[in-house]
């Protein structure tokens, strides 16, 4: 849409049963099984900001599924999810995803990703050549190879593609809205507390989409970007999670009103410096080591700065904040830079191999980077660095908000009936605390580690729920609760704005009468960098802190109104920033109101600096109330339904 | 690290409503200039450098350069994919070139058959996915 061609956008009606919103693991984990519940009345839709074969966490690929359970058991799996997140988990929801995970990892071979095998005389093998040595598939019996206790190693560069070639032939491409954007649900206007459609526009043509459902899936992915980055000018996209998944999930659901849980959780991923690259391979797989400028082992060397966190210190893992919090100390006291040290690591394991293997060692080590974060490939190659002869810097990156990965952030879901107790069920499996409004992936709180593979199973979990919701509520008739025309022009204003205003000024950009989505994101980053504990502060905050952050993200809210937009490009900019801030301000409400160190290493309370088990090992809640505005905020008893040991 | 299309090479995917690289790329950058019928990356400082783009555009006309306030001038990463495997060349600023190839699919494209194979689906109203039929789900041995 060029600019000056704004007029009244038409508005497509579409009415549906189920609507799925996201088109990443876990929208396709639920299109797949619906579908196959659902029968020929049932009517799903799905409707994804981008194109499904490219869209979400997983568009570059992956290397490795990060949760294949095997020889392990659900009872091993929550117990290692729980340790990492320091003890405050849901074990019901762990578990549903620990008993399901494999059967969904067997489909993807069987879709056709290559998943490498480990052969019998101990010889690795990449997944498209096993067969030919006389390999199995995994569900008959096939070795993985590991490179953890949950990991196993794939050619995943064509994962996205291979599990959305699924999920669209079973939904059918006419029930797919590719490239609209989801601006927010709405009410039913007979049952408060009840979801009746969901609202955004095409980014394509100049239409906005209007969605009735009985039941809608919420599943936009994690929040990338409410913080300031630590790339800077041409690199600021070059993020570690996906730069386009804005917290849409967590700020929608807040909007009208879903119970959060974990929001003041949060990743900081310790990554290879600058280009993001991912480290698991590099630990778990070449064994590679961690140091200090001075080639310490700061992990051993400040071992015991770690004993005030037990039990969790004690973990078969260390949770991945407490590394973190080992290596910030070295990083304060000015023995940085951090190494990973890939020669010694390459040299040690080139000592019992050939030289082909060698140079298949080095492939891997490549492909690591090339299938799933090509940009760390990008910055090697420009500085000259060659993991056989340079060690790489490690930095611990800004945080991110996300609850299918290594964090827990998230929604307030009602548990699985055969395992849930009482508390943690209110209906169907999967769905928020308002009526019909489902998620999964990183939409789910409290329950982590799930990564690809569990984020797709679990979208599966919740597709079959809510067929059911669906049988269940044959008489709702879903009917709108906010005006269209109205909805309308609250989603196009930025476009208003900027007709009104663009040629007030000699310069477009700079102008008293809006503010461009992009100073916008800006302003936002700034504030939650600097007050809500980002690198600017090493992840430090108090409540004073905190409390002129609110100030300042409550005139961002309100500047929010005044946002521009020239095409439908930016018109997606503004709203995605929109569902930022949202997002950004859940996040601090809740660290404000946790008043302990609960992730050190992730972010420090400076005022409450200890992990306190006796007042805080229970769950943050949080809602925003659609009526007042108003944030309430709670504590909500914590249960262990498998018993926790660590080690 | 953005992406930039080369001149010569791109012939705006002949003219199509919309060019591979527009419907492909997951952060709506690439963008076709009508008048000259080139694409461009719009917002170059919002490319995850996923290739994404580089690796569906039918022309080769795409490529990522590494962002310039931080990685010196002269290294790239250039794929070439099949749709079974991926061929990669690594260039780095002092002159080496380093080749890979990796399987990215053991299926033909277009091949998968969802409900192939599958069990129908049993009770709606227990934990079963459809895939499980018949099993039986553990649950916490507490
Ligand atoms: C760098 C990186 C490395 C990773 N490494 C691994 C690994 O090695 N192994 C592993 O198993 N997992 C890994 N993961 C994790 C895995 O990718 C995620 O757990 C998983 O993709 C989460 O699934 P999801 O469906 O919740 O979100 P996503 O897959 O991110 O999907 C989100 C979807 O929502 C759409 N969307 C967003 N906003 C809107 C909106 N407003 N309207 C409409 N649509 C919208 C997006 O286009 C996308 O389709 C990694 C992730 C990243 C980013
Ligand atoms: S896909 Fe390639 S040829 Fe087609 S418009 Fe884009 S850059 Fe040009
Ligand atoms: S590299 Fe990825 S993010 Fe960048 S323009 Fe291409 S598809 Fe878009």
């Amino acid at each position: 849409m060029s600019e000056g061609t704004f007029g009244d956008p038409e508005i497509v009606e579409h009415e549906t049963d189920i609507l799925i919103v996201g088109g990443g693991m876990a929208a396709c984990g639920c299109a797949f099984e619906a579908k196959r519940w659902a029968g020929d009345d049932v009517k799903i839709t799905l409707v994804d900001k981008a194109a499904m074969d490219r869209s979400g966490a997983v568009a570059m690929g992956l290397s490795a599924i990060n949760t294949y359970l095997g020889e392990n058991t659900p009872e091993d799996y929550c117990r290692y999810v729980a340790a990492d997140l320091m003890g405050i988990t849901r074990d019901d929801l762990v578990y549903d995803v620990g008993r399901h995970v494999d059967g969904t990892v067997h489909l993807f071979e069987e879709w056709g990703l290559p998943i490498w095998k480990e052969m019998d005389d101990g010889g690795r093998v990449d997944g498209a050549n096993w067969e030919k040595r006389g390999g199995k598939l995994l569900k008959d019996g096939g070795k993985p190879v590991r490179s953890g206790r949950w990991q196993i190693m794939i050619n995943g560069e064509g994962y996205k593609p291979i599990v959305a070639e699924a999920a669209k032939k079973a939904l059918g491409m006419e029930n797919i809205f590719e490239r609209v954007f989801i601006v927010k649900y709405i009410l039913d206007k007979n049952n408060p507390n009840q979801i009746a459609g969901a609202v955004g526009f095409s980014v394509r043509e100049h239409k906005l989409y209007v969605f009735k459902a009985k039941t809608i899936l919420n599943v936009c992915g994690g929040a990338v970007n409410v913080f300031r980055p630590r790339t800077t000018g041409e690199g600021m996209g070059r993020v570690w999670y996906p730069v386009w998944n804005a917290g849409s999930t967590y700020a929608m659901a807040a909007e009208v009103g879903a119970e959060l849980t974990m929001m003041e959780n949060r990743f900081v991923p310790t990554r290879f410096k600058d280009g993001y690259g991912p480290v698991g391979a590099w630990f778990l797989l070449f064994k590679a080591k961690a140091t200090n400028a001075f080639g310490e082992d700061y992990a051993t060397t400040n071992q015991d700065m770690l004993k005030q966190y037990a039990p969790y210190d004690k973990a078969f893992v260390v949770p991945s904040c407490l590394r973190n919090h080992v290596m910030l100390k070295e990083m304060k006291e000015g023995r940085g830079p951090i190494y990973m040290d890939t020669p010694a690591a390459l040299a040690a394991l080139a000592e019992k191999m050939t030289p082909q293997e060698i140079k298949h060692l080095e492939a891997e080590a490549w492909e690591d980077f090339l299938d799933m974060c090509i940009g760390q490939a990008g910055v090697w190659a420009g500085l000259n660095i060659r993991p056989e002869q340079h060690k790489s810097e490690l930095m611990p990156t800004e945080p991110y908000l996300l609850g299918s990965h290594s964090g827990c952030c998230g929604i307030w879901v009602s548990g699985p009936e055969d395992i849930a107790p009482k508390e943690w069920q209110w209906g169907y499996n999967r769905m928020t605390t308002v009526k019909g409004l489902f998620t999964a992936g990183d939409g789910v709180g409290a329950s982590g580690h799930k990564f690809s593979s569990g984020s797709h199973a679990e979208g599966r979990i919740a597709g079959k729920a809510m067929v059911k919701f669906v049988e269940d509520n044959k008489d709702y008739k879903p009917e709108l609760g906010q005006d269209i025309k109205e909805v309308t022009e609250e989603i196009y204003k930025p476009v208003r704005t900027y007709m009104e205003h663009k040629d007030k000024t000699t310069e477009e950009d700079v102008n008293p009468n809006y503010i461009t989505p992009r100073m916008f994101q800006m302003r936002l980053q700034k504030i939650m960098d600097e007050y809500v504990a980002g690198v600017a502060t090493y992840y430090q905050t108090n409540g004073i802190m905190l409390e002129e952050g609110l100030k300042y993200l409550g005139m961002l809210k309100e500047d929010s109104v005044h946002m521009r937009a020239k095409d439908l490009h930016e018109l997606m900019r503004a709203w995605e920033n929109y569902h930022r801030v949202w997002t950004g301000e859940a996040h601090l409400r809740h660290i404000m109101f946790r008043e302990e160190s609960r992730y050190p290493g992730f972010y420090y309370r400076a005022d409450f600096l200890d992990l306190d088990d006796e007042n805080w090992k229970v769950f943050v809640n949080s809602r925003h109330d659609p009526e007042t505005g108003e944030w309430e905020m709670k504590k909500v008893p914590h249960i262990d339904l498998v018993e926790k040991t660590y080690g | 690290m953005p992406t930039f299309v080369h001149t010569e090479k791109c012939d705006g995917c002949k003219g199509g409503e919309v060019t591979a690289c527009m419907y492909i790329c997951p952060n709506d950058l690439m963008k076709l200039d009508t008048d000259r019928m080139k694409a461009f990356n719009q917002e170059p400082d919002q490319c995850w450098e996923c290739q994404c783009c580089v690796k569906a555009c039918p022309q080769q006309a795409i490529e990522v350069r590494a962002f310039q306030d931080w990685v010196p001038m002269g290294g790239a990463a250039i794929p070439l994919r099949t749709d079974n495997a991926i061929m990669w060349t690594i260039k780095f600023r002092d002159g080496e070139v380093k080749r890979f190839k990796f399987p990215v699919r053991t299926t033909p494209v277009g091949s998968i058959d969802p409900y192939g194979n599958q069990p129908e689906p049993g009770d709606l109203n227990d934990q079963l996915l459809f895939t499980e039929s018949g099993m039986e789900l553990p649950v916490p041995s507490n």
